[in-house]
């Protein structure tokens, strides 16, 4: 447990007392009996499916009156398709919640022409994040020298579910380092990915944390795979830190900073900093709709507090959430803040990339 | 030897384990979940699964495991009653089933159909369980050899069935199975994102189409709209024979059969990113070519039941291999799964690499607890299969609104979008004049399901192998022909060569008859157009995304040219050529008293009437008419099939939690559930 984690929990904890005491318990609070559906923007099959199933029970036990809580799923067109649902949303009794993920965040900030959602309407109650690390074949780490000055020649293979997906973060970071990664594109999911790279037809992939720690480790343990960088954490400032899951491996900015031609200002790093934290220190948040009075949403940031400050949760949120702090109430819109104000300049840097590099556009057709 | 050290005490961890009188309850209580949920199209194992998650928090590991796998086991397994009962393919398991099966129950021997192909999907369930026991400890380098090129052949085996069943025209199957291929690569571009024949202001078409509209589409309605014209009880005896003894009976006079499929469902299963789309295809071509009198396929014959049900379940347990093996789920169901396991216990458990090592007796215990679903889900259905055949002898009238109301409501779960009864409709129509005029629609099947796997494993084989051959040419040649690819080459190039020699013997439409020209022209010119302005619109693509626009363009081109061919011959010939085949000249399409457009508008009644005022007022009215209209039953019956029919959905949407299609009226007015 790194005391970052400790003092944001502690700090949680305080503002969720302080809210007690300073809100009498209205009746309109007692949502016994009620049903809450959280909506998720995905198919039941994938990583916000799983985030969600993990807190709703938890959420469950916390609201007053423990309603019953249910996930629903509604996919379809990249997850705007429910995000454009929940814009029409209003307030109603507070039982409606919702999902988003780094890939509803990104078609918002790259002006995919099927959103027609506004972040700022909604309501955050509870984020969590996550890191991500890349990792080379044997071959190639044994170039790799905390530098990617001697990877410059090699042609890299990567197997990546779309430049406009989270696969943005790492394209575009190796691409600030100069490395030649051509993205084998069409793979269903980063697991996908890394049977590429096992099967010897991809020699550099990159993972979430948590499939990092059960799926790559094994293969680091073993001598096939290298670890190259983590693309960090976020400090309370708001600087790339080592990421507290991989205190060991350097970052990207500390890569980038020890390569030749590699920059940590300018555009391209303004982009590649605010992709990174739209898709992965605030990858999922939970919202209320628009219009949702405030006694509503501090009954929510109190019962995310209360899933938080459970004796066993981190024990159990270990695999969902690890070492990384779960933000809620202020922290939670601090965290949308940050994933979803990204510099104009910023965007049409990865726009003009994103079309120069793989033909990409997202505009109407 | 080493091996078996390691799995002997693991599998006595197991047995312990899993042979405890509660373990073995919750077992049961997963199997009658999920038998229940299977006999519904389209719902399949993630909707019984979704609805167990809940439960799942901090539950003891063995129990929930026994819950979860007793469920997830037997859904392929009763969603045959729905493929040989009514037509109707469940999921992607059971589309070959329906092309034998459903005859069979028309000849009133749906009890024999049923009780075989539970026989062998029992069989295949134990197969894949033993090998899973012994492979799964050395499974790890072969699922690694199938790369990208391997995967790409086994997928054009998969393709290549269509010779075998491409009907009397061989060039007219090819078009149809282009055609399917052509509509599954509507949407967005898996590579570049670029959209094909869609556009971002329908959201709908840039997801694509869904496996289950297309399958309720092409099967479904042409049978359920046919049969009712005809208004008969789908079984044309009205004496059932072929009890459920004889199935079994039958199951075993074609073990050796029923041995090789489970085979073949075990290899295929194990290959992760293939899944179940291919496997049963490849079964069902085998049973044809080992068949020596093959004049009965697609008119009932048995092994064409034996053969891919016994591989459809091998193949789950195949399927687990890439799942607790590497922890990537093999099928959507088999991803829920691995998200449910993490909630177990204190999350201890993690489906994936770790797991063999740490949890051994937990993987044994999940792939033996999967061998006695099974085996419970195979005694109960074979117990209930006589009973249930019996459906096949009530009026047709009777039953063909509730299947209606069941199939819209299956194509609706798919993607909970109005547009979703609209593409059944679609799909629906193709599927009327594909049977019609006698084109093959098992080779459009084959070509949907197929198109995304074909597309994306070319382009990404292409992809690493350029980039092998910039290395040398002997690293490419190595990548692109390893021993795999090779063999799997041979095997295409045969079971073409067969394929095509067979194909005239195997009329899944039976002997239509040919007559005018017109009618079989205009579709043809139909057919062609759409292709023609798919290969236009692929055209439009910009150079710099060239991968997705290759794999239309050159499908597209090549279909065009089959047409064109199918033209030329049609100008040439007498309108008594085959190539004119059309139901409505002569059989009992033609026979029957009714309209194909009068019956039809009663399905585009209901989809309209959803449109307006949303899925359960769209019901009553809809049933209402249909029983009191066209059955010609008395208000006071017809008032109450038609009660029983919507309580009967509101209980399922009800109890798994599912919305119903709402309509312009739940836009403008609130209405409680199930109104919504």
């Amino acid at each position: 447990m790194s005391l970052n984690s400790i003092s944001l929990r502690r700090l949680a904890a305080s503002i969720g007392t302080a809210l007690a005491a300073a809100l009498p318990m209205s009746a309109s609070a007692d949502m016994s009996g009620k049903t809450v559906q959280w909506v998720i923007p995905f198919s039941e099959t994938g990583g916000s499916a799983k985030w969600a199933n993990f807190f709703a029970p938890l959420l469950k036990e916390a609201l007053p009156g423990k309603p019953t809580v249910v996930v629903k799923f509604m996919p379809g067109a990249g997850s705007t398709k429910g995000a454009n649902w929940f814009q029409r949303q209003k307030h109603k009794d507070g039982t409606l919640l919702f999902g988003s993920s780094g890939s509803t965040q990104f078609p918002y900030l790259l002006g995919d022409p099927r959103v027609r959602y506004e972040y700022k309407d909604w309501n955050p109650v509870m984020a969590t994040g996550t890191g991500g690390v890349a990792y080379l074949n044997a071959k190639a780490g044994a170039m790799f020298d905390g530098t990617a000055n001697k990877l410059k020649d090699i042609e890299f293979i990567y197997g990546s579910q779309g430049a406009t997906r989270l696969d943005l973060v790492p394209l575009l970071a190796w691409r600030m380092l100069g490395m030649k990664v051509e993205p084998v594109f069409g793979i269903k999911g980063r697991g996908d990915g890394r049977l590429m790279f096992e099967r010897g037809e991809a020699n550099i992939d990159y993972q979430t944390s948590s499939a990092y720690l059960s799926g790559s480790m094994p293969l680091v343990k073993a001598g096939t795979a290298v670890p190259m960088m983590s693309w960090g954490a976020l400090d309370a400032n708001g600087n790339i830190v080592r990421d507290p899951t991989f205190p060991d491996i350097a970052t990207f900015k500390e890569v980038c900073e020890a390569t030749a031609g590699c920059e940590t200002k300018g555009d391209a790093w303004d982009a590649w900093k605010a992709f990174f934290v739209a898709g992965f220190p605030s990858q999922k948040i939970a919202f209320l709709p628009r219009g949702t009075p405030k006694d509503v949403i501090d009954t929510y940031v109190k019962a995310f507090a209360k899933v938080k400050a459970r004796p066993d949760f981190a024990k159990i949120s270990a695999k969902r959430v690890g070492k990384y702090p779960m933000f809620v109430g202020a922290g939670a819109k601090a965290a949308l803040g940050t994933a979803t104000s990204v510099p104009d300049k910023a965007k049409a840097f990865v726009t003009g990339w994103l079309k120069e590099a793989y033909g990409v556009s997202l505009r109407k057709k | 030897m080493e091996l078996l050290t390691a799995a002997l005490p693991a599998l006595g961890d197991a047995a312990n384990l899993i042979f405890q009188p509660v373990v073995l309850g919750y077992l049961v209580l997963g199997v009658v979940m999920g038998l229940a949920i299977g006999v519904f199209p389209g719902l399949g194992g993630i909707a019984g699964l979704s609805l167990l998650l809940p439960f799942m928090f901090g539950m003891e590991p063995v129990l929930g495991l026994a819950l979860m796998i007793g469920m997830v086991a037997v859904v392929p397994t009763s969603d045959t009653f729905a493929s040989v009962l009514m037509g109707i393919p469940g999921s992607s398991a059971s589309q070959a089933t329906v092309l034998d099966g459903f005859p069979m129950a028309r000849k009133g021997e749906a009890a024999r159909a049923l009780s075989a192909a539970f026989s062998s999907s029992l069989f295949g369930g134990l197969v894949g369980a033993t090998f899973l026991t012994f492979f799964i400890l050395a499974a790890r380098p072969l699922v690694l050899a199938f790369g990208l090129p391997e995967m790409l052949m086994v997928t054009i085996l998969g393709l290549s069935m269509v010779a075998i069943l491409a009907g009397r025209i061989a060039l007219k199957g090819l078009a149809a199975a282009g055609l399917g291929l052509m509509v599954g690569t509507i949407g967005e571009a898996d590579a570049g994102g670029s959209l094909r024949m869609a556009t971002y202001d329908i959201p709908y078409l840039t997801d694509g189409l869904k496996l289950v509209i297309v399958g309720l589409g092409i099967f479904a309605i042409p049978e359920i709209v046919s049969l009712l014209r005809q208004d008969k009880s789908i079984s044309s005896t009205a004496t059932l024979g072929g009890g459920w003894l004889d199935g079994v009976r039958d199951w075993f006079a074609n073990i050796w059969l029923s041995v090789r499929c489970s085979m073949i469902g075990v290899a295929v299963g194990v290959i992760p990113g293939l899944g179940g789309s291919v496997v049963d295809w490849i079964a069902y071509g085998h049973a044809v070519q080992t068949t020596k009198d093959k004049s009965q396929f697609g008119k009932g014959e048995i092994r064409g039941i034996v053969g891919p049900e016994s591989s459809n379940n091998a193949k789950e347990g195949g399927g687990l291999v890439p799942t607790l093996l590497f922890g990537i789920p093999g099928s959507g169901s088999m991803a829920v799964f691995i998200g449910a396991v993490a909630l177990l216990g204190s999350g201890d458990i993690e489906v994936g690499p770790s797991m063999l090592k740490n949890n051994l007796d937990i993987t044994y215990s999940i792939v033996w607890l999967l061998a006695l679903a099974n085996v419970a889900g195979t005694l109960l259905c074979i117990a209930a299969s006589g009973g249930i055949a019996r459906l096949t002898t009530i009026r047709f009238a009777l039953v063909a609104p509730f299947l209606f109301m069941l199939i819209a409501f299956a194509a609706f779960q798919s993607g909970q979008d109005l547009f979703d009864l609209v593409a059944l409709f679609a799909i629906g129509l193709i599927g009327i004049f594909l049977r019609r005029f006698d084109w093959s629609r098992p080779a459009f099947l084959i070509g949907f399901v197929l198109s995304n796997p074909a597309e994306t494993f070319t382009n990404q084989a292409y992809q690493i192998a350029a980039s092998r051959f910039r290395k040398g040419f002997e690293e490419g040649i190595e990548y692109i022909f390893s021993p795999i690819v090779i063999v799997l080459i041979i095997v295409t190039v045969i079971s073409i060569f067969f394929g095509i020699r067979q194909a005239k013997s195997i009329q899944a439409e039976g002997d239509v008859q040919s007559g005018s020209k017109r009618a079989p022209l205009i579709f043809l010119l139909l057919f062609t157009a759409y292709l023609v302005i798919a290969v236009v619109d692929a055209s439009t693509i910009p150079d710099d995304v060239f991968t997705d626009k290759v794999f239309p363009l050159t499908i597209g081109s090549i279909s065009v040219a089959c047409c064109l061919y199918l033209l030329f011959r049609m100008m040439t010939r007498p309108e008594t050529d085959t190539i004119f085949a059309d139901k409505e000249v002569a059989g009992d399409d033609a026979e029957s008293g009714r309209g194909l457009w009068s019956t039809l508008a009663w399905f585009a009644g209901l989809l309209a009437l959803s449109a307006l005022f949303g899925f359960i007022i769209a019901l009553a009215v809809f049933l209402l008419a249909f029983f009191r209209v066209r059955a010609g039953l008395e208000w006071v019956r017809s008032a109450m099939l038609t009660a029983a029919g919507i309580a009967f959905m509101c209980l399922v949407a009800g109890l798994l939690n599912r919305d119903f299609p709402p309509g312009l009226l739940q836009s403008l007015v609130e209405l409680p559930w199930p109104l919504t």
